[in-house]
């Protein structure tokens, strides 16, 4: 130990050349565009030490994102990755992963991005168990933008385009991926690195329509209209009012504007993904005749 | 010689399949060109319903009826519709039971049938009404030789209802020389 | 390399235009479909739900255009050959992704079978008043590709012409049919597959780590990498250099976006088709394409016996267009009739390219229904007396 109390890997991996998840970034792209204290670089953290943790071959995992803030990760990341367009994440990450069902495919996006432009795609492809993870980083406003109101910004909430106030019931997110089928449902907060970490661990062994919703300090613009403090004043307030409830009912998990935040495991179950269902369904219908996709033989002939 | 023909009656009484019949019999088994098209509307049955079919040795370069050489009608409403564009002289194959003729254009071949009393009674299926109708048509308009028309339908209809749809079309091509017969 | 016999139904059928398309994308290697019903476009759509099952595709009906357009897209970086077809108010919907496809350089097919517009309009009836959509459809500079087909036959052929091309340019290729062709039912012939030829995925050779996926060379092309290759490669829709990373600056875009064009420019002689006939000579030029284009020459045939000497353009491919044929035919008649079932589209196009050398006449027609070949023959007649 150290003289502070502090792991000497720690010491190492602060004070190395490299940032031990230099290997999983493009570091060529760097600095990101995010703001100091903002949550996606946290979010994108844990992915990295999940996949580490599961030993993920990293040549057969994509990421897709849409627009926005969180769209960005897709080019940060060393992996193939998809940046495009606002909303479409999801149908992309459908054809992609159909295309080619070796791959992991992950859609990397912000909650406007998934649940407003794209929230048709997102509640069908969960209701078809599409299996993608599906990794939403949740900030209650349009951070690209400029701040503007999202279907997830809690009630009375302040944004550039409700100066008055949010006068609109938003989504709850977990309850809305749960009750379109989703196989695997769960929601932290930016603060909790090492159960965030596990959860995706889980979530990238678990086949289907898997959901992650990362609630996360948006400083520049969320916490600032709403008067609530620093990036680390935000963090404090996840401190003191998350409540953890794994198999908490989703519908139960609603965030109110100055609330507890409900986290945890929520659902997870084993529906057949689609393309189970496609191979059951039409094996028993079509027997021999019956050929699953086959497309990328002739790129693996090349 | 081109000949343009139209089938009408309504939605369900298989009036769509009867023109892919004609126009494969004629462009896949008897070595014509033949351009089929229908009409659609937005109802899904019960609606009036027709199809054309354009038979030609030449290349078939408007798609569409123009002046038809005959016309099939299965129901009132189609008959009413179509009977116009028939040209004088043209061919008026119908129903009898269904189709009530009104004042007839004068200068027309009639060809009645009672083709879903025969389907019903003597097929035991009402189902093979179009295909009864494609045998008497076969043999009052001359527009397709028959055997193309017998192979048309094994490869169009269901399989398992071959016999079925082959029987229906004897009798209704027979129906055409009984009928000759007794005038 | 030659067609996966198969997919291939070789023989003689007796098929709509939109199920000739169908045949001609799973000849073509196509395995991926997914799209939205919407007439007069559905008869594609259940035909490839049949048969992909049974030649190793997959078919998925998604929520919208927007989201069929988009999983093709992503189908195509996963190794598929890929499709949707849709119709007036799905392919409007598609517009933004096709600018997708365009800019990430993406090899797909979009079958348009043209109804009668704008919005609804007219579901179950002809129009021919897309093609200008076609081409300028999606925001921001780009070219596309765009066939149509005048016979269910030539849907068939140019479906298949339109996969070999989308993957030669990489980049979206359009199918225009029109609801005439989509519905007519003809003889379609399905040859052999050793007989049907078909252009391989420009998949790059590079090895790993040395791979750009927007270095380009002689052709203007970049070469292709699929996800999972190992490449670890990144594509955006943001303006982007030859690592595919973003760059919005001025000079990238000016390094980007004119290769995007120019790789269709420069080759537009190989993606261009059309079929001449009888222009040697001739006081008049019928210009037309899809059903329009039949309908002409049975105008075309009353002219002639009357005496006037008509030639005979008929589009197959709409975009690029053939600028350099018209021009020089321009120089040699009285004037272009250009037939089509809109109020003036490609008509301004020949206008541009006659640049005044001749007479420019416009047959239209607003929709609903092909021309009457009468009414054809009155332009016909009037551009004979041009200059």
């Amino acid at each position: 130990m150290s003289p502070k109390g502090v792991p000497e890997a720690v010491i190492a991996a602060v004070s190395a050349d490299e940032h031990p998840i230099a290997p999983f970034l493009r570091m060529d792209r760097m600095p990101h565009i995010w703001c100091s204290t903002c949550g996606i670089g946290t979010t994108v953290k844990a992915l990295a030490s999940a996949f580490e943790k599961v030993g993920t071959d990293l040549d057969k995992v994509a990421i897709v994102s849409g627009i926005g803030c969180t769209g960005r990760v897709a080019g940060y990341v060393k992996l193939d990755s998809f940046h495009s367009t606002h909303g479409r994440s999801v149908p992309f990450a459908t054809g992609l992963k159909l295309a080619n069902p070796e791959l992991d495919v992950i859609c990397f996006s912000g909650d406007g991005d998934l649940v407003a432009i794209g929230g048709n795609h997102f509640i069908h492809a969960a209701r078809r168990n599409m299996d993608l993870k599906i990794i939403c980083v949740n900030n209650f406003i349009y951070g690209m933008t400029g701040g503007q109101v999202a279907p997830t910004t809690p009630l009375t909430a302040l944004t550039s385009t409700t100066p008055y106030g949010n006068a609109e019931p938003p989504f709850n997110l977990c309850h809305l991926a749960a009750a379109c089928g989703a196989n695997y449902v769960a929601r932290w907060t930016a603060l909790h690195v090492r159960r965030l970490t596990k959860t995706f661990a889980e979530m990238l062994v678990k086949p289907g329509f898997c959901f992650v919703e990362i609630i996360t300090p948006c400083s520049t613009l969320y916490a600032r209209k709403n008067r609530l403090g620093t990036g680390l004043d935000v963090m404090k307030y996840y401190h003191d009012n998350t409540v953890i409830e794994h198999g908490a009912d989703p519908a139960t998990t609603d965030i109110v504007f100055g609330g507890p935040i409900i986290c945890g495991k929520f659902v997870e179950r084993d529906r057949p993904t689609w393309l189970d269902y496609q191979d059951h369904y039409l094996g028993e219908k079509l027997g021999e005749k019956y050929q699953r996709g086959r497309m990328l033989q002739e790129a693996c002939e090349r | 010689m081109k000949q343009e023909i139209r089938i009408t009656g309504f939605g369900g009484q298989g009036i769509i399949l009867a023109g892919v019949i004609v126009g494969k019999a004629a462009s896949i088994y008897a070595e014509k060109n033949a351009t089929m098209t229908q009409s659609y509307g937005p109802e899904a049955r019960g609606s009036s319903c027709s199809t054309q079919v354009i038979i030609d040795e030449q290349d078939i370069l408007y798609p569409y009826i123009r002046e038809s050489d005959v016309l099939v009608a299965l129901s009132q409403e189609g008959y009413a519709k179509f009977v116009g564009e028939l040209k004088p002289g043209g061919t008026l194959i119908y129903d009898e039971d269904l189709v009530n003729l009104g004042e007839a254009k004068k200068d027309l071949k009639l060809f009645p049938i009672q083709a879903q009393r025969i389907a019903e009674t003597d097929l035991g299926r009402r189902i093979v009404t179009n295909i009864v109708m494609l045998g008497y048509f076969t043999a009052a308009s001359e527009a397709v030789p028959k055997e193309a028309m017998i192979e048309a339908i094994k490869t169009s209809v269901p399989k398992g209802t071959i016999e079925l749809n082959l029987q229906a079309f004897e009798r209704g091509y027979d129906e055409h020389a009984q009928r000759q017969g007794k005038k | 390399m030659k067609a996966d016999s198969e997919g291939v139904r070789t023989g003689i059928h007796y098929l709509d235009g939109d199920r000739a398309a169908a045949e001609g994308a799973i000849a073509a290697g196509c395995r991926f479909f997914a799209g939205y019903p919407i007439t007069p476009s559905t008869e594609s759509a259940e035909h490839i739900s049949e048969r992909f099952p049974q030649v190793g595709g997959i078919f998925i009906q998604m929520e919208d255009e927007i989201g069929s357009i988009t999983a093709v897209i992503g189908a195509a970086w996963g190794g598929a050959r890929s499709m949707t077809v849709t119709s007036g108010p799905g392919i409007s919907l598609m517009m933004e992704n096709i600018g997708l496809a365009a800019m990430l350089e993406t090899p797909c097919v979009i079958a348009n079978v043209q109804r009668g517009g704008p919005s609804t309009g007219l579901p179950t009836m002809v129009g021919q008043a897309d093609v200008m959509q076609a081409r300028w459809g999606s925001h921001g500079d780009y070219e596309i590709i765009a066939y149509a087909p005048e016979s269910p036959q030539e849907a068939f052929d140019l479906t298949v012409k339109a996969f070999n091309m989308s993957e030669r340019y990489r980049t979206p290729v359009i199918v225009l049919l029109d609801e005439c062709v989509g519905h007519m039912v003809e003889k379609v012939t399905i040859p052999e597959a050793d007989e049907i030829e078909i252009e391989p995925r420009r998949l790059t050779k590079a090895p790993i780590g040395e791979y750009l996926p927007y270095a380009y060379g002689e052709d203007l092309v970049p070469d292709m990498a699929l996800a999972g290759m190992g490449y670890r490669f990144h594509v955006t829709g943001l303006t982007h250099d030859e690592r595919g990373y973003p760059d919005m600056s001025e000079a990238c875009q000016e390094w980007l976006v004119p290769r995007l064009l120019e790789k269709i420019r420069a080759n537009a002689d190989d993606i261009i088709q059309f079929v001449e006939e009888d222009t040697e000579g001739a006081d008049v030029v019928v210009l037309s394409y899809g059903i329009s284009a039949r309908v002409s020459r049975l105008a075309i045939q009353m002219a002639r016996e009357k005496g006037l000497k008509v030639g005979f353009l008929r589009l197959q491919a709409v975009w690029p267009f053939p600028e350099k044929r018209i021009a020089e035919l321009a120089k040699q008649i009285r004037s272009f009739v250009v037939v089509e079932i809109n109020l003036g589209q490609i008509f301004y196009e020949v206008q541009r390219c006659a640049a005044g050398q001749c007479e420019t006449l416009l047959s239209p027609h607003a929709g609903g229904g092909v021309h009457r070949p009468e009414n054809i023959l009155k332009v016909i007649e009037k551009g004979a007396k041009a200059k």
